[in-house]
């Protein structure tokens, strides 16, 4: 056995982006024929390690060897033709274009297409049948599904020769059942002999797939284990330095008078698409209101419209007041007027302007505030800048230094400084979309907790997450939401991820059976 | 580190721009037969060596001052207003009407009317593009182009048809004295010394200042400028702010349209004293360059309008001075335009590969610290 070369090996590769080393002596060895989960915090260093795998960065130091050969990897080019193929967590699919048409972008084989595409359409026709990945050749990539979308990634990697895939979070879209699929896929792949690295944060992934483990902190490798014998709690310390309560502690709650009613809301958007369908639940004071729901099903327009950037018809009523939903106070100020505070689901585009410093986020939204101005001209920037110094450190931003653009921290440190600005002004009623994507471990206790310590305090929260286990574990009741129409509420004691999983691909209970 | 440091970005890259298109300057220079070193020094000393040549280096500048601030403050929203030229005719024509049908009893009044007139004309020039793109999505390019050409026939008809003074010449006639502002040459010469004598730099070169430091409060001090920058570096992050979208894009499009009209205080009310055709002379233009080439920072459209500035009169005295030809000058500028605009990134990419590869052995002393030398 010993004499088989792995199928790719790293030896002290270290990669630093100034004073930062993102990547210090990495060493990995990967068997042919298995698949090996990576998983570590954000920020831990396993998208710069496959960067360098892939030839987007070049290593400061280190060695790759791919079946026993040194190989240099300048660019990707060169990583494909070393047999390395990468799936993206976002796509880089052409939306418009059919699925022969991308899985041949950028390996057509001279100027004319239609030998090409003739091509493709055999060998992918011969890449279906060895590894069951079905898919409509002629299908236009963005009226197929993400699970979909994602079986075009791996063909196109396979189309290249690929022995060794790489997968980067590719379960993030997928609902449980996609998940599944995926793993089945997976599996195939393995037993054809290929070799597949995956990336991910979630603990149940690889402990349900993987061969081997290895466990990233602070860019370095901590620990290389068999599946087999280590256990979620282990590799959460592992990744985390220390012991981490991986569920939420709360007591049951005191609901008290209802702050949100939302009465047959309807959305249609600008291609005359129903994106809401009559949509109608409560949510009380001091409760969480957990939405569930594979991405794309109507949930953030749900937000949007809460937050006051997306129109729509039907009656919204706050404190018991009835809220504009389409004229002139129907905008996200008029919104924060009422108690409405909004995390929204995308930070990086809209819950922080990137380029901004820390102090200048930590009033967004709520740069009218008077509080916030010196005079009737000049904003206070001294008081923002001071006001910001406290709340970085209320929130345990790292670092907690106000005049870093917001696109210097973690993924889970601009989450803090969301939250620190929305949940410091102290309001009724809290929108909180996708809390801890892209959040690492440690700072996804934080957040829970301080969800937990708002609704103690009597606040209504109405939590969106595409990730079933936080839904499970915050949310006093939950509500299924599939294709812009509410499936119906469950108790988290009375259901289970299967349950809520058939609820979220459409079905109820019966019609599963 | 992903990028350089703040003074490589803001000095170094248009410095070594610059440089780079002195140096083809001179290899063109060199290629019809003349000494580039020699039109080098005739263009620094025509244009900066005496009272008189800064007194035609600062009337350009204060040109391209209100010309490039007009192009940055779009900028900042991340509107492209290539419409400058147009903006800054209607702020001539507003400055001819208020100067010609308002009896002013001094220039200090006439100033704050005309700077006025000025900026409402050209922001009323910009106001159409906006709301167009605003609420129908029109891109602002290719309307403020359009309106460029608008604004010149609309010139051309009214200086033929409305406002001509008696004679062959399309212009108005002169303004009345009472409106004229006072020149450099008025103001800097103290008894026998006689500073920028028969210069156009007048008082509009303060307004211009005057501006700059208007718009750097406005853009980094006010809610409003805050709202603009988050509106111009996100458009969905600014949605969710509350911040309306429709609100931004008109009022950066105002300010940008009023600080192009405003240019008509210096060379229609300083310089000229009655409307002629073309008296922007593509100044509109030259703003994109200079806001390109000054970060749309303020400070630095001031120092790129003195650098243009320059290149202008300096370019002139060439043309006097040598058998170097007039077009030739143009290529000059050309050139200069094309490296510190459009040619940025082929400086800024290989600088910043060297700064990264300079930065590398930093991590070392940043792990340890006690390994810093000094301090």
């Amino acid at each position: 056995m010993t004499d088989i070369a792995p199928a790719i090996e790293l030896k002290g590769i270290s990669k630093a982006f100034g004073p930062v080393q993102a990547n210090k002596d990495i060493a990995i060895r990967v068997m042919p024929g298995t698949i090996h989960g990576i998983i570590g915090e954000n920020g831990a260093g396993k998208s710069t390690l496959m960067s360098i795998l892939y030839g987007f960065y070049k290593a400061d130091k280190g060695e790759i060897f791919i079946s026993g050969r040194k190989v240099q990897i300048p660019d990707s080019q060169a990583a494909i033709a070393a047999g390395i193929g990468m799936v993206f967590q976002h796509f880089k699919l052409v939306e418009n274009f059919t699925v022969l048409e991308n899985v041949i972008l950028g390996a057509e084989d001279g100027a004319m297409l239609r030998p090409s595409l003739a091509k493709a359409r055999r060998e992918l026709k011969a890449l279906a049948e060895e590894y069951g990945l079905n898919v409509e050749p002629d299908a236009v990539i963005e009226d197929i599904g993400v699970g979909m979308q994602q079986r075009v990634e791996i063909l196109k990697a396979l189309y290249r020769q690929a022995d060794i895939l790489i997968l980067d979070e590719p379960t993030g879209v997928l609902t449980p059942a996609e998940a599944d699929q995926l793993f089945r896929i997976l599996e195939r792949l393995r037993e054809e002999g290929k070799t597949i690295i995956l990336i991910t944060h979630k603990l149940r992934e690889i402990m349900e797939i993987t061969d081997t483990v290895s466990v990233m902190r602070r860019g370095e490798m901590t620990a290389t284990v068999k599946t087999a014998n280590t256990s979620p709690p282990e590799l959460a310390e592992l990744m985390v330095g220390r012991k981490v309560l991986l569920r939420v502690d709360k007591e049951p709650a005191k609901p008290g008078a209802k702050v949100l009613e939302v009465r047959d809301l309807n959305i249609t958007d600008d291609k005359g698409v129903h994106r809401l369908k009559g949509v109608s639940f409560e949510v009380r004071a001091g409760e969480i209101l957990g939405i569930a729901g594979v991405a794309g099903n109507g949930q953030s327009e749900l937000l949007e419209v809460l937050g006051g950037y997306e129109k729509a018809t039907g009656e919204i009523l706050v404190n018991g007041e009835k809220i504009d939903l389409t004229g002139s106070k129907s905008d996200g100020q008029s919104r924060r007027a009422r108690g409405i505070a909004h995390v929204p689901e995308d930070r990086q585009r809209e819950g922080l302007i990137m380029d901004y410093f820390a102090w200048e986020n930590m009033v967004f939204g709520y740069h009218h505030d008077p509080k916030y101005q010196r005079n009737r001209l000049l904003m206070d920037n001294a008081a923002i800048k001071k006001d910001t110094a406290d709340k970085m450190e209320r929130f345990d931003v790292r670092p907690p230094d106000p005049f870093l653009q917001a696109k210097s921290f973690s993924g889970g440190n601009q989450q803090k400084i969301v939250l620190a600005r929305e949940m410091e002004r102290d309001p009724d009623l809290l929108l909180i979309g996708q809390p801890t994507r892209g959040v690492d471990i440690g700072a996804i206790e934080f957040i829970h907790q301080q969800i937990i310590a708002l609704r103690d305090q009597g606040k209504a929260i109405l939590l969106v997450s595409v990730e079933l286990e936080e839904i499970l574990s915050l949310s006093d009741r939950i509500a299924v939401i599939f294709d812009g129409k509410m499936m119906g509420e469950r108790l988290p004691a009375d259901t289970d991820e299967n349950e809520l999983g058939l609820m979220m691909a459409g079905m109820t209970k019966g019609e599963a059976a | 580190m992903e990028r350089m440091p703040k003074w490589a970005d803001v000095i170094l890259v248009p410095l070594v721009s610059l440089i780079l298109a002195a140096i083809i300057s001179a290899l063109v220079i060199l290629a019809i037969g003349e000494n580039p070193w020699a039109a080098l020094k005739l263009m620094v000393s025509g244009a900066l060596g005496s009272s008189y040549g800064w007194g035609y280096t600062l009337y350009y500048a204060t040109n391209f001052i209100f010309t490039g601030l007009a192009v940055a403050i779009a900028f900042h929203a991340r509107m492209f207003n290539i419409g400058g030229e147009g903006q800054a005719i209607l702020g001539g024509l507003g400055v001819a009407i208020v100067c010609l049908y308002i009896p002013w009893p001094h220039w200090t009044l006439a100033i704050l009317g005309a700077t006025a007139g000025a900026a409402l004309f050209g922001a009323a020039w910009a106001v159409i593009p906006a709301f167009l793109q605003a609420k129908r999505g029109s891109h602002i390019v290719i309307t403020t182009i359009m309106f460029n050409f608008m604004a010149a026939a609309l010139l051309n008809y009214l200086l033929v048809n409305q406002l001509k003074a008696p004679g062959m010449e399309p212009a108005t006639s002169k303004f009345p004295e009472a409106t004229n502002l006072p020149s450099f040459q008025d103001m800097f010469s103290f008894g026998e010394t006689t500073l920028f004598r028969g210069t156009p730099a007048n008082v509009a070169f303060f307004v211009a200042v005057l501006a700059c430091i208007a718009i750097w409060v406005l853009i980094w001090k006010t809610r409003l400028g805050y709202e603009i920058r988050a509106f111009g570096h996100s458009e969905s992050a600014a949605k969710y702010a509350g911040i309306s979208p429709t609100k931004i894009i008109m009022v950066s499009m105002i300010i940008s349209g009023g600080l192009a009209g405003m240019m008509a205080v210096n060379n229609v009310m300083g310089e000229a004293e009655r409307l002629v055709l073309n008296a922007v002379e593509g100044a509109g233009f030259i703003g994109i360059a200079v806001a390109l080439m000054g970060r749309s920072h303020p400070f630095g459209v001031f120092l790129a309008a003195i650098l243009f500035g320059f290149l202008y009169q300096g370019g002139a005295e060439l043309a006097l001075w040598t058998s170097i030809p007039r077009e030739m000058i143009v290529v000059i500028q050309a050139l200069v335009i094309m490296f510190t605009g459009a040619l940025d990134q082929m400086v800024r990419a290989p600088l910043e590969k060297v700064f990264i590869a300079f930065n590398k052995p930093q991590p070392e002393p940043q792990a340890k610290p006690q390994a810093k030398m000094g301090g």
